[in-house]
Formats: structure tokens, sequence, C-alpha cells
């Protein structure tokens, strides 16, 4: 089993009209062992852009510390804040670095662009980036996902829809994955808020 | 990881280069059973790692008057498969003069993939069949013969992909304030299409052509779609 499928757990972004979204579910364990059902892996970095971290706890959550640190130096030596464009070359750098022991995390990043226009990138654990222009997934039902998304999702979705949908692909991929679910969150990112829902699902 | 196991590696001595027996050939099999009807489907694409051997071979295989067999994974287990099954089942219709029915066929089945329990055929099988009241069931195996009845059920290189939705779009899984309806041939039918198309934008062993095969009470009907090619 790879190390990527220790802990468990999904994360899933989409592009909307106007608005973006990104969700994980929230469970922790230790292979088939649910050791807490409220571990988060998608983390605000800066009030329009998320960053999701799916794959071993323990390198979400130095990722998440690294990232933070960098930022912060980033925001103090420039005196403003980076743009999605910048946090994703430098988590890509980040991660590039560490190329012959990696962090086991792939990475989704979600933001709004200064532009306000939808901005979405997935990564594997090395930093090799893609960014389509449907929606992202990674983490352990990665393949459950990519089944529900490629039929759910459709283009110029409004902020309520596109939560049913990204909300509907990820409970039911996870629905039928050992190590992902129970519960879920969703970010549904817009111009002027952000707004952020708990998704009951099926626990077991 | 079968390249990575029979490719020699230079490095590596004969001893570790053995003969494998298995390859997985791909393809994908969906199947929904309805209270007067069964539906099953497979796309006809035949492949080994990166290349297709054909783009023209269905894996579904008319049994009898009431049940098909979807089979898919290393392809000439199927074909043995397959060729047994229609021997055993020619020497059930001599023997009791009828032909046998969905139940002691999936059966059979079981019993028969159970049979190499230590050598098994490697594929993925999805029986669809009406029963004796008229209603479709599916029944769906492991490559060693366990075996779950059920609705609905998708399987072979993409059954990982489409089986969620599956669940969201006909149990209605997370789905609240709608009101069941029950499941017509046509709204199945239209489903298979919508899964398969989704399976072959993602998985590179499933795509070229559906192939839906359907039976009611009265009639058995087949149909072609095509998909993306590449």
């Amino acid at each position: 089993m790879s190390i990527l499928e220790y802990n468990g757990g999904a994360v899933v972004a989409m592009k909307g009209k106007n608005c973006v979204a990104i969700a994980s579910d929230k469970r922790f364990g230790i292979q088939a062992q649910t050791l807490s059902v409220n571990f988060e892996k998608v983390f605000e970095i800066s009030p329009h852009l998320y960053v999701g971290l799916p794959g071993l706890a323990t390198d979400t959550q130095t990722v998440y510390q690294r990232l933070k640190f960098r930022q912060n130096l980033y925001e103090l030596k420039e005196g403003r804040s980076m743009s999605p464009k910048a946090f994703c070359a430098m988590l890509a750098n980040m991660l590039y670095e560490k190329r012959f022991g990696p962090y086991f995390v792939e990475p989704v990043v979600a933001a709004l662009d200064k532009n306000n226009e939808p901005f979405i990138v997935a990564m594997d654990l090395l930093g090799c980036m893609t960014t389509p222009d449907d929606f992202v997934v990674n983490g352990t039902c990665s393949r459950q996902l990519y089944g529900m998304c490629e039929v759910l999702w459709e283009p110029n979705l409004e902020p309520d829809d596109l939560f049913e949908t990204i909300s509907q692909a990820l409970v039911n991929a996870c629905d039928r994955d050992a190590v992902s679910g129970w519960g879920a969150v969703v970010y549904i990112i817009e111009k002027d808020k952000v707004t952020i829902k708990h998704v009951k699902t099926r626990m077991d | 990881m079968i390249l990575a196991n029979t490719e020699s590696n230079s490095s590596l001595k004969s001893h570790n280069t053995r003969f494998n027996p298995y390859d997985d050939n791909g393809g994908s099999i969906v199947a929904i059973g309805g209270d007067d009807f069964v539906v099953i489907a497979s796309d006809t694409r035949l492949s080994t790692g990166f290349s297709i051997y054909s783009r023209n071979q269905s894996k579904l295989f008319k049994l009898s008057k009431k049940s098909i067999l979807g089979s898919s994974g290393c392809w000439c287990d199927t074909l043995t498969l397959t060729r047994l099954l229609n021997a055993r089942m020619q020497m059930y219709l001599h023997e009791h003069n009828k032909e046998m029915n969905t139940p002691a066929l999936a059966q059979m089945l079981s019993t028969m993939l159970y049979y190499k329990r230590f050598f098994p055929y490697y594929v993925s099988n999805i029986l669809a069949g009406i029963e004796s009241d008229g209603s479709g069931w599916i029944y769906s195996y492991d490559p060693i013969g366990n075996v779950e009845k059920c609705k609905f059920r998708a399987g072979g290189s993409s059954g990982v992909l489409l089986q969620p939705l599956l669940d969201n779009q006909i149990m209605l899984s997370n789905l609240q304030n709608i009101d069941e309806q029950p499941l017509s041939l046509e709204k199945a039918i239209k489903i298979i299409q919508d899964v398969f198309t989704s399976a072959a934008e993602r998985d590179i062993y499933t795509g070229d052509e559906i192939r839906i095969m359907s039976i009611t009470a009265d009639c058995f009907k087949e149909e072609k779609i095509q998909m993306r090619k590449d």
C-alpha cells in the first residue's frame, strides 16, 4: 500500500461562474482504523486563496506550516498579498526541492485571481502542476471523483449549483472509498464572500 | 506493475522473469435491472498496456433467452469461461429438457469460478437476467466466485469510476426530497450512455463503442452507440 494512502482522504476543486469551490472529507485514520472525524485538509491562505493537501497527514500539516511561513515572509518583504500563480509556483518549488525524499501530499489549489477569475490547480507530490478549466481531484478516491465530476460538472455554474455539484461529487465518491469520508467541508469562494458548509455524510 | 515484473532488467537474473499467465485486456461493463427489464452494456475496446488489440470486440455474451453475461479482464480467460459455460448449459438442456433459469445460471457461474480457486479466471463477471416473476436482476462476481445479487453494477477497468455515479443516479443515495419513481428502460439506457461517456474521458482502457443489450418480457434488443476513439 502506498504511503499516500496511509491516512486516507480526498480533495476536489471546481470552477463556476465568477466563483470557485474546494471541498475535502474530514477523516483521519491509520489504514483501516479511523482516529478522528474532524481532520480538515483544506486551509485558507488568503481570503480568496485556499489550498487542499490530501495525502500523508503529517506532511499535510508540515507542508501547510512551511507554506504559511514562506507566505508570511513574502508579505513582510513585499508588503502585498500573494497572487494564486505566485503561490502555486512557490508550492511547486517547495515540493520539488524534496525531489528524492518527497512530502507525500498531492495539493489542490482553488482561488479567485486579481480579476476575480476562477483559478484551480492540482499537483502531484513532486510539484508537477496541471491547470484544467473544469475541475481537479486528488486523494485516495480520485478515480471515483473523476467518474462523478465528469458527469455532474458543467460550465458556468452559479454558486448554489456549484455547491450542490461539488458536494454530490465528493460525498458519493467517498461512499465508495473505505478510507475517505466521515463528514465533508465545502468552501464556496465568491468575489465578496466565502461560504463554508459542513456536509453530513454516512459514517460507515 | 505487470511491466515492471516481466520486463527483464539487466541487473536481474532470469529467475525474476517468470512466465506470467495473466494479462489485463481492460474493458468495462455496466448493468441495470428494473421491475420488468434488464439492460447490460459493455465497451468494445480490447487492449493491453498502451496498445489496442481491437476497437470492435463486445464483451457481452447472450447465454439464454433470459440472461446475458458481461465479462472483462483477461480476454483468454473470458473466452475459456464462456465456452465452458455454454457447454454446461447445453448439458443441462439435454438432461432436463429446458433452458437454465437465471438464478441457477448465477449459482453455476459462482461454482465454476470457485472451482479454480487457486488458479483463478482473471475476469470480472456481471450477469444480467430476468427472473421467473419477470423482474430484472444483476449478479456481480469477483474472480473467485463471490457473488452479490443487486439492481445495478459497474465492473471492469472503469467500475471504480462508474459505481458511485450509479449509486447517486439510481439508488438516489445522498439525495433528499426526491420522489422515487420506478426506473424505465429508456432512463436506464440514458444513464448507461452518460456513464460510459464519462469513463471514456478518463480511462484509456474504455472507449470506441458501447454495445447495449436489453431484455423485457416480450423482446430482446441490441444497439450500438459511438464513443471517443482516442
